[in-house]
């Protein structure tokens, strides 16, 4: 896809640099030459913003550890401190908390886009799994980054949380206590957490460069889903036309993000965790943050403490096996229109488990959870698999120059 | 035809779950405690700020009325003379820091002593630790820094969609501002209407002419309640004022140079299909 290296040292010293390590030249492949398909949409902007989440979380956090203190004594009190004391704590602070939320916010269209334009379809596999894996990492990272400022619901979030594990046959109690490096959650949880939570943002940098190189093998996939076929009609240089495209949309996006530093900061994080955490008081509803509420509802939703675990975790893992549940030959959900209405209510399905998550698991509530992870899995295991089968798709463009081509024409007669 | 009878089983599901949900909303809210009102305070919205004489009063209802059982451990007595506070001068600060008596040592005689407190010491608690406050209250009063931020209140669907457009954040002092004000059963002075379960341990707290104001503002148990709720915001936020202005600008910033991206974007991509 990158085709051979147009890059071509200017100065004495690049040709003598680049004729030993030609990084250089693989910048220049990856981020000006690199081709892109003309039909992109805005969706295709959140890649770019994903990694300047990485990053902004990653200055952020290493700013934050320097004035934080992993211990059950100190550790919430260390977070007031830098909300007072530190010379733009506040700010640094509010940034990193409300970066979780945004960068899953941001992770979320990302990949309900390839989930409605097929981005996990032959040849992106690969790409796709290192995705799914990239989004297990933030999991891990964003639930032990909630545990570090020691209130009550980092407390009772780790505690219920890591309790999970104990519901494995045998080994569970073994594997909890190795957990919490003791027998409830405590100073050992505390630090290994903090440890952990340093460690796994480098792991997802690293599988954030796999992703890319792997994005950068096959190719990015487009809103009409066909490949491309004629780099000089279908694509253009990354450069100046994706990155600026990208830099508006990631510009729209900080707008979104500062919206919420400056002027709701606590609106994602919970009251209680204003209190230091407590092992004798249990909070009356122990709530999650607000992404991973889904997973919280189908847990909940299953009447057995294994079951509801492995549905929990499957209905994570489930997804790195899209590629072959999906059987249909189109990729993009724009020539299927069957597809768009189980995508669409895939999506408030979603919406409505992250709701009942939020609420008791009493009455209604727990019945409602019920058919919405019903319809999570049955979308992933029945529909996609059947649909593909039985769904007569739209005829398809030839090219991405024909989709283009098609929708300028569409657009001119619109004008007329 | 097919596809319409697929998209009404969907909806079907859906909106069957979502009934489901909504009676067990109205069952939960049958025992609920009443809603707090929402009040309208200086700090609020995008240009809020503190008002330096409110400060200063809900301050003193603060150390008069509260800190007999409450402490505020995590405020050092200089930050009442910082930016965006309640305005007292660095001497006023001083001077009152010095009526506080503060442990410190060990001396190098290895004893702990007394001594007067400093601008940069936090506020001394009134019990020595949550287990003597206990024994001689019945319960452990909070600790009031960070309160107006660990207190909330539900909103409900879909009110709590709407707050961080109309930026509501202010949910924790309208709390605290109701209970205070929700003493209202005179037969009981631990009976709140706003407490989960209605039974505080706190017995009413403010009583009219308890406190005495010097600015003219009047002394009532609402006007109390008023102050120390925005003290209390205050303590738990002293950052708010500065936060607002510099979201401001970072607002303008961000939206002219979005401006200017889109119209760099238009004049990149005018000339090829897309």
């Amino acid at each position: 896809m990158s085709g051979p290296s147009t890059y071509v040292p200017s100065s004495a010293i690049g040709r003598w640099f680049e004729s030993r390590l030609p990084i250089m030249g693989l910048m220049h492949g990856s981020f000006v030459a690199y081709p892109v398909p003309r039909n992109l949409n805005y969706f295709w902007t959140f890649g770019g913003i994903l990694s300047f989440m990485l990053g902004a979380q990653i200055i952020t956090g290493i700013i934050l550890a320097m004035h934080y203190t992993p211990h059950v004594d100190y550790a919430f009190g260390s977070v007031e401190h830098i909300m007072r004391d530190v010379n733009w704590g506040w700010f640094i602070r509010y940034t990193h908390a409300n970066g979780a939320s945004m960068f899953f916010v941001a992770v979320y269209i990302h990949m309900l886009r390839g989930l409605y334009y097929g981005s996990y379809k032959a040849p992106r596999e690969v790409l796709w799994i290192l995705g799914v894996i990239i989004y297990l990492l933030m999991m891990a990272t964003g639930f032990m980054g909630y545990v570090l400022p020691w209130g009550q619901m980092s407390f009772w979030g780790a505690t219920v949380i890591t309790n999970l594990f104990s519901a494995i046959p045998l080994v569970g109690d073994a594997i909890t206590t190795w957990l919490w490096g003791g027998y409830s959650v405590d100073n050992p949880t505390l630090n290994r957490f903090f440890s952990l939570h340093y460690l796994l943002p480098f792991m997802i940098a690293g599988v954030v460069i796999l992703h890319v190189w792997a994005l950068h093998v096959v190719g990015q996939n487009n809103p009409a889903g066909v490949e491309v076929k004629n780099i000089e009609r279908d694509t253009l240089p990354f450069t100046p036309y994706a990155t600026v495209k990208d830099a508006f949309g990631l510009v729209c996006f900080l707008i979104f993000y500062a919206w919420f530093i400056f002027y709701a900061p606590n609106y994602l994080g919970h009251a209680d965790n204003y209190i230091e955490a407590n092992p004798l008081v249990t909070p009356s509803h122990i709530v999650p943050e607000w992404y991973y509420l889904p997973f919280y509802a189908i847990l909940r939703a299953i009447p057995s403490k294994l079951g509801g675990v492995v549905a929990m975790f499957g209905a994570i893992v489930i997804l790195a096996f899209l590629p072959w549940l999906d059987t249909s030959r189109v990729k993009s959900a724009k020539f299927r229109p069957v597809y768009r209405v189980f995508f669409w209510a895939f999506v408030l399905a979603c919406v409505g488990l992250g709701y009942l998550g939020s609420q008791p698991p009493e009455g209604g509530f727990v019945i409602a959870a019920r058919l919405l992870t019903i319809y999570y899995f049955g979308f992933f295991l029945v529909i996609m698999p059947l649909l593909g089968l039985f769904e007569t798709p739209k005829p398809v463009p030839a090219s991405i120059a024909d989709a283009v081509l098609a929708k300028n024409g569409a657009a001119a007669q619109a004008h007329s | 035809m097919v596809h319409t009878k697929k998209i009404s089983l969907v909806a079907a599901i859906l909106a069957g779950a979502l009934a489901f949900s909504m009676s067990a909303r109205a069952q939960d809210h049958a025992h609920a405690t009443p809603t707090p009102e929402r009040q309208s305070w200086t700090f609020g919205g995008p240009f809020g700020g503190f008002d330096k004489g409110q400060l200063q009063r809900g301050f003193k209802v603060y150390r008069e009325v509260c800190a007999n059982c409450h402490s505020l451990s995590r405020i050092a007595f200089r930050t009442l003379a910082e930016e965006g506070g309640p305005g007292f001068s660095e001497s006023q600060v001083k001077a009152l820091a010095a009526e506080y008596k503060v442990k410190d040592g060990p001396d190098d005689k290895g004893e702990m002593f007394e001594r007067p407190g400093r601008a940069s010491d936090r506020f001394p608690a009134p019990f020595p630790n949550p287990e003597a406050a206990r024994a001689a209250l019945g319960a452990a009063p909070p600790d009031m820094s960070v309160l107006a931020k660990a207190r909330s209140y539900s909103r409900g669907f879909p009110l709590f969609l709407v707050d961080p457009l109309i930026q509501y954040q202010e949910h924790g002092v309208d709390y605290i501002y109701a209970l205070l004000n929700g003493y209202t059963n005179k037969s009981d002075q631990n009976w709140n209407a706003y407490f989960p379960g209605n039974k505080i341990g706190m017995a009413k707290p403010l009583s009219d002419g308890q406190v005495e104001y010097t600015d003219g503002a009047p002394a009532t148990v609402q006007q109390y309640a008023k102050d120390v709720s925005a003290f209390l915001m205050w303590t738990a936020e002293p950052a708010l004022e500065k936060r607002k202005k510099t979201g401001f600008r970072v607002m303008i910033f961000l939206i002219l140079f979005a401006g200017l991206l889109y119209f760099t974007k238009k004049k990149v991509w005018a000339g090829v299909a897309h």
